[in-house]
């Protein structure tokens, strides 16, 4: 049984779409004035060389109307695992790489980052000791690491990996320490009157309690790193959804750097979605 | 001049080649010379200058054609998207790698700077380069260490323009550009040096007058889409995309600014060169084959299906076709052509590299003393692309065996002796 509200929001967001694909179709249908500034047309065969002439196919692209994205897209999305050689792939291999950097870069992250948390949310006074160089590391850009990453670890790959890195960790050492730190203390004193050990505690009592904090931060982080991931590719990459923005940006094709922007916004979600779906299997009611 | 001891070659390879060896005769480094070494008047100049005879010879002499095995068959080259490109994506496509034994991985690049990057900490074996590169990397400018970088052969000559946004038709004279933006590629680029040189001749100093940005080529017709910029000097394919995007015209050729100039250039770092002496070399002479390929005129149209590939350039061929052809629609309802727009010519004259540094220094990107003539016969490896294309049976260029020849830029005579750079181009 479908509520009232959600069948509403459903035709709501219905009706939003059609509206942004009308705007969209009107926007672009009107052709910019040929030949501005009264500049001469040429004859024939300069309307060949523009690319004017019947037969030749049109480079002048400008920006895609929605019938015209449609099928580029369809078009790119054909054979997305296309590979002829490492300049040229699908446009589903470029996603996969880009995932399998963020996955590293991302995994190393939790790794270090949720220990890290415990100990600052365990010890305040370390918290305290180390919360001035978090908080200046933590507004930093990931474009602004990319050139310092190039110079000291001069590699393109380990680049991309050390950026989203740097740019997860600190979302998740924050909600991990406020996670642990906020756990409820009459837990911990019945922990400690029952004598248990301490990794018992951490494990069976501290982890389960903070879980749905540090999977919050976790999400923060994910969304950042996929954040970073595109603008690192554009700058490194010899493959990734980032450089096929590059690659197809080089050629001015803008259907397909649209389509790149719509692939990178729903890989996102289903990311985020992971993590929410997780989240909610650890929430518990107090 | 002791400061650049790092681009002198091992006195001791020196030390073996007699100082005048006739021609076709094996002098004492066991290299057969093309041409007599000549050590004519300006060279002791030179030499003079340098403090040391021996000092000015050239460094290929030691490792002239080496024909051994390869040291290393599997070699990454970087290349960055445009048409200067395309002697490396040629020797590709032809198969003029594997013709001499090498798997070559093509790299696109995004940005030059990434290029020099990836050149210096060696995951690129070798590279495209603008050719004023590795000049700057040898001295060190632009705050790096010094970094002992050749030129194997060059790549291209022309083929890059003074592109103009529309809006500008009726302001040909460039004494009416005060106060405009333009766009290059690179700092150490011949883009920027050559748009420097033409703006000083009209009267405009490039450094008040007008402002030039750093600005990755697709990014330049943009630009000049949303009137950002008023104009770029900038390498094909994308002056002419700005013309049939219909948002800029041609306004000058950078072949009818100098007729010749280099553009874009093969290069190596010489640790490289060094430790595989012979990869090194089939690479130079895949290269000097493809710059022999594009060079006829009736290759030109192939090239151009070729490097529309998404996996080379990614453009529409009949963009790249005209550039290469010089047979073109100049944005102002003109068909033009002229077929010097884009050449092809692997000798790096040392003469080129002496008006490169006297640039540099003419714009402030160096200071202080350098002895051009050393520095440039250290870095742009003349004599080993002669001897590797006369081995390969190719005719020589109609230079007379001149490797300081002088220029004509914009009607004035550049001369390499006396680069006395403030009435230069």
């Amino acid at each position: 049984m479908i509520s009232v509200e959600s069948r509403r929001a459903f035709f709501l967001f219905l009706a939003l779409f059609a509206g942004l694909l009308l705007v969209w179709q009107l926007s672009t249908a009107s052709a910019p004035p040929r030949s501005p500034y009264g500049i001469p047309q040429g004859n024939a065969e300069y309307q060949m060389l523009m690319g004017h002439a019947p037969g030749t196919t049109q480079t002048r692209e400008g920006f895609p109307g929605p019938a015209r994205f449609a099928a580029s897209a369809l078009q790119a999305l054909h054979a997305p695992f296309h590979n002829n050689g490492p300049s040229d792939r699908g446009i589903g291999w470029q996603v996969g790489a880009s995932l399998l950097r963020v996955a590293i870069g991302y995994g190393l992250a939790v790794v270090v980052a949720v220990p890290f948390g415990f100990l600052i949310g365990l010890h305040p006074v370390i918290r305290r000791a180390v919360d001035p160089f978090i908080q200046i590391l933590r507004p930093i850009s990931p474009l602004a690491w990319m050139p310092l990453a190039l110079y000291t670890i001069r590699n393109a790959e380990g680049c991309g990996i050390f950026v989203i890195f740097i740019c997860s960790l600190w979302p998740i050492v924050l909600n991990t320490a406020f996670g642990v730190g906020s756990v409820r203390r009459e837990w911990l004193n019945v922990a400690r009157t029952l004598e248990v050990s301490w990794t018992r505690r951490i494990l069976f009592v501290l982890l389960p309690a903070a879980a749905p904090t540090i999977i919050t931060g976790m999400r923060i982080g994910l969304g950042i790193a996929w954040l970073a991931i595109v603008a690192a590719e554009m700058l490194v990459g010899s493959s990734g959804i980032g450089y096929f923005v590059w690659n197809q940006w080089n050629n001015l094709s803008l259907s397909n750097v649209l389509l790149a922007v719509l692939l990178i916004g729903f890989t996102g979600m289903v990311l985020d979605g992971a993590l929410a779906a997780l989240q909610r299997s650890v929430t518990y009611a107090e | 001049m002791s400061g650049f001891s790092f681009l002198r070659p091992p006195r001791a390879a020196l030390l073996r080649c007699a100082p005048a060896v006739p021609a076709g005769a094996v002098c004492g480094c066991g290299v057969v010379h093309a041409t007599p070494v000549r050590i004519g008047r300006r060279a002791v100049l030179g030499a003079l200058a340098a403090g040391t005879v021996l000092g000015s010879l050239p460094s290929p002499l030691r490792a002239a054609v080496p024909a051994g095995p390869l040291e290393r068959p599997d070699v990454t080259i970087g290349f960055v998207p445009i048409s200067c490109a395309a002697p490396l994506i040629m020797a590709e496509a032809q198969g003029f790698f594997t013709q001499e034994g090498l798997r070559v991985q093509l790299q696109k690049t995004a940005n030059w700077a990434l290029v020099r990057d990836r050149l210096l900490d060696g995951h690129l074996d070798a590279s495209h380069l603008l050719s004023p590169m590795p000049l700057a990397l040898s001295l060190g400018l632009g705050g790096n260490a010094p970094h002992a970088v050749r030129v194997a052969s060059m790549q291209n000559l022309n083929g890059q323009a003074i592109t103009l946004a529309l809006r500008h038709h009726d302001r040909r004279d460039p004494r009416q550009w005060k106060g405009m933006t333009f766009a290059i590629p690179f700092e150490f680029s011949m883009h920027n040096l050559l748009l420097r040189a033409y703006l000083a001749r009209h009267g405009l100093d490039p450094d008040h007058d007008v402002t030039l940005r750093v600005t990755a080529p697709p990014d330049m017709v943009a630009n000049l889409r949303a009137g950002n910029i008023d104009g770029f000097l900038g390498p094909e394919p994308f002056n002419q995309r700005a013309v049939i995007e219909e948002v800029g015209f041609v306004h000058i050729l950078t072949a009818e600014i100098w007729d010749g100039h280099p553009c874009c250039a093969f290069g190596m770092t010489a640790a490289f060169m060094d430790a595989n002496p012979n990869t090194a070399a089939a690479l130079q002479r895949a290269m000097i084959r493809a710059a022999d390929f594009m060079q006829q005129p009736d290759n030109r149209a192939q090239a151009a299906r070729i490097m529309a590939q998404p996996r080379y350039l990614n453009q529409p061929e009949l963009v790249i076709r005209q550039s290469l052809t010089g047979h073109y629609a100049d944005g102002l309802g003109v068909v033009r052509d002229n077929p010097r727009r884009a050449a092809y010519s692997p000798y790096p004259y040392p003469s080129m590299a002496v008006w490169i540094m006297s640039q540099f220094e003419r714009w402030g990107y160096l200071k202080g003393p350098v002895d051009y003539r050393d520095v440039a016969q250290q870095v742009f490896l003349i004599d080993a692309v002669r001897q590797q294309a006369q081995a390969m049976n190719l005719p020589p260029p109609a230079d007379g065996g001149d490797n300081w020849p002088s220029f004509t830029i914009m009607g004035q005579h550049f001369d390499p002796d006396h680069p006395s750079f403030f009435n230069q181009g």
